[in-house]
């Protein structure tokens, strides 16, 4: 990413001044920037009244892991969790699926139709028809309240898609071609040529939809009405969100004496920390993912 | 022709664009029926067929929908048997006491989109593009671009853990600079805006600067090199020739941005919204979820939705096409 090492500039007192400021700019931005993160994680190993009378700390004084016993130890927030766990698993695996066998055809220049359809993908970038009529169609097929409603509308996201055929097109077309000579038909193309030279983007766009899917909240929000099959956001929403309904959708379920506002903080961190977990890995992948889209045609 | 985009991250247009090979001749330019075409490429036919059957039932029937937003839709009659009432419920929408507040907020939050939000990453990108030391720009980068995986309730959660009049240490270190009563930054119409501005800020102008600083990168160092050689100094440098290399990429997020300024970020807005701030927060996206969702006015909320989206088309034409008479390379 860095502009090659061959260009210096003057080192003008000025230029040095500014390198200076610069830098220490910078890192604080970026310290600014995980400090609040930083401070949940703390939190949540903190105790009731540490968190109430100090007024920041990265440290607590007292390591207490109460809370994460607490939430454990409840039906509401296991089942959330495992919930989230297997509509994650399942979601991305469907996801993956249907975006690369979609995309490998329309790689294809030559295949009849082929603009007919990668039209009819692009136009939903510009205009869909939103909220309500999504809604009715989810609803007239029967998946309310069910887990596939939080997966299948969601199936293919079509920048997704045209990262992964811009992809394909990449592909060196002989390598192809001499299976196909071997009596290769296009599925086995597909199946055992294409698929093990594409493990880079797989993994890119299976952690892609993995996050998408985790932090989903508009799916449950809008198809799952029943709290029994809600999902990690929801929970998280409904116990620490400025308008929750109820102060503590734990207690309620649960009725137990519970430490209030650590639980606040450990939710968060739960919720928080498979992403952090997958980061590194992600963040190996993306610009790469990022870069391959970048094609006009 | 059509355009292709990535997610947040258009083309830096400095970069050659590929694909220019037209499509391949058939041999001998024969038309070859169309049975000959399904049974040569059966398989890829069938590799095609589940990604479009998603399109079709879940992007294309929702479009079908669209269609409820002219008839009074009962659910018991169906899309087909519910009453035509022309555009009555587009009447009842501009003539209604909400559409000017949802009118005003959106563009209130656009505004302030484009005056704090849109620029961040660009001057982090370049300030990132100044700094020497490699290490401490890679690790600055990987911490600022955390916050963009997390989730808008988890974002919505931090806010409320910082900022909550209880034991918010935001708001408790506020209390003690600013003195008085305390204030519940979390619920009150006042302070809304600002909040929603910090959290889009925070989550993302970290992954904003990557799309920039990918065209800072395709910047041939020639040109620098000549530069030096002719004496410019650093500032000249960066005025000429680090500033008019993102340009065009400033340009196409110019244009998306301004495609998504009826999009008020549903589940942002959402999660923000109070029983005392409603005034300034409800949008056209959440008030389509209060009518439809919640009051089940399926007719009037799709009629409310359509037009927002309408106006977002409109717009990302607009915008495209106004950058184009300006010069610039446009989108599409």
């Amino acid at each position: 990413m860095a502009r090659s090492r061959s260009v210096r500039y003057f080192d003008s007192p000025g230029s040095r001044a500014f390198d200076v400021f610069n830098g220490v700019l910078l890192t604080g931005l970026a310290i600014v920037t995980v400090l609040p993160m930083l401070y949940v994680l703390a939190g949540s190993f903190a105790t009731e009244s540490e968190i109430s009378s100090r007024p920041f700390f990265l440290w607590p004084e007292k390591f207490v892991t109460d809370t994460y016993r607490y939430i454990f130890s409840t039906d509401t927030f296991v089942r959330a969790l495992l919930t989230t766990v297997a509509v994650t698993a399942v979601g991305t695996v469907v996801q993956l699926f249907l975006t690369l066998t979609m995309a490998y055809p329309l790689a294809k220049r030559h295949l009849p139709g082929r603009a007919l359809v990668l039209n009819l993908v692009l136009f939903t970038l510009v205009f869909s028809g939103g909220m309500i009529p999504t809604y009715l169609v989810v609803r007239d097929l029967g998946l309310l309240n069910s887990y596939w409603a939080l997966i299948l509308p969601l199936a293919i996201n079509p920048f997704y898609l045209i990262v992964v055929k811009s992809f394909f097109q990449e592909l060196p077309e002989a390598l192809e071609e001499a299976a196909r000579i071997d009596g290769c038909n296009e599925l086995n193309v597909f199946l055992r040529i294409v698929l093990p030279l594409s493990k880079p983007i797989i993994a890119t766009f299976s952690l892609f939809y993995a996050v998408a899917i985790w932090n989903d909240y508009m799916s449950p929000l809008l198809y799952i009405d029943d709290s029994k099959k809600w999902t990690l956001q929801m929970i998280v929403r409904q116990l620490t969100a400025a308008n929750a309904d109820s102060a503590n959708v734990l207690q309620q379920l649960e009725s137990v004496a519970f430490p209030e506002q650590g639980l606040k903080f450990a939710v968060v961190v739960v919720a928080t920390l498979p992403i952090l977990f997958f980061y590194p890995f992600l963040q190996k992948h993306f610009a790469k993912g990022v870069m391959i889209g970048s094609v006009k045609e | 022709m059509a355009t292709e985009l990535a997610p947040n991250q258009v083309v830096p247009p400095a970069l050659p664009m590929t694909e220019s090979s037209p499509r391949r001749k058939r041999r001998g330019g024969r038309q070859r029926p169309l049975w000959r075409d399904l049974l040569r490429y059966r398989w890829l036919y069938v590799l095609l067929l589940p990604g479009l059957a998603y399109f079709i039932i879940f992007k294309y029937l929702p479009m079908y929908g669209l269609t409820i937003a002219f008839k009074d839709y009962v659910p018991f009659l169906g899309y087909s048997g519910s009453q035509w009432v022309g555009l009555e419920h587009f009447e009842a929408l501009f003539s209604g006491p909400d559409f000017g507040r949802l009118m005003i907020n959106t563009l209130i939050l656009a505004l302030l989109t484009i005056v704090f939000v849109f620029p961040a990453p660009i001057v982090v990108a370049l300030l990132l593009n100044e700094l020497r030391i490699r290490v401490l720009k890679r690790s600055i980068q990987s911490l600022i671009y955390i916050p963009h995986f997390l989730s808008w309730t988890i974002v919505a959660s931090l806010t409320y853990l910082l900022f909550s009049v209880d034991f918010g240490v935001i708001a408790g270190w506020l209390h003690s600079v600013v003195g008085g009563q305390r204030v519940d930054y979390v619920a009150q119409a006042d302070w809304f805006r600002p909040l929603i501005v910090l959290q889009l800020l925070w989550k993302q102008t970290g992954w904003g600067t990557i799309i920039y600083l990918a065209a800072l990168a395709s910047v041939d160092t020639q040109l620098y090199e000549a530069a030096r050689v002719d004496g410019a100094g650093r500032w000249r440098q960066f005025w000429h020739i680090t500033l008019p290399s993102i340009q065009p990429t400033i340009v196409v997020m110019a244009i998306l941005t301004s495609g998504n300024l009826m999009d008020s970020g549903f589940e942002q807005i959402w999660l923000m919204t109070t029983s005392l701030n409603r005034d300034v927060a409800d949008v056209f996206d959440t008030f389509v979820y209060y009518v439809g969702i919640t009051q089940g006015s399926f007719s009037y909320a799709t009629a409310v939705g359509l037009f927002k989206g309408l106006v977002g088309v409109v717009l990302i034409f607009g915008s495209n096409l106004l950058a184009k008479r300006l010069g610039q390379r446009g989108l599409f």
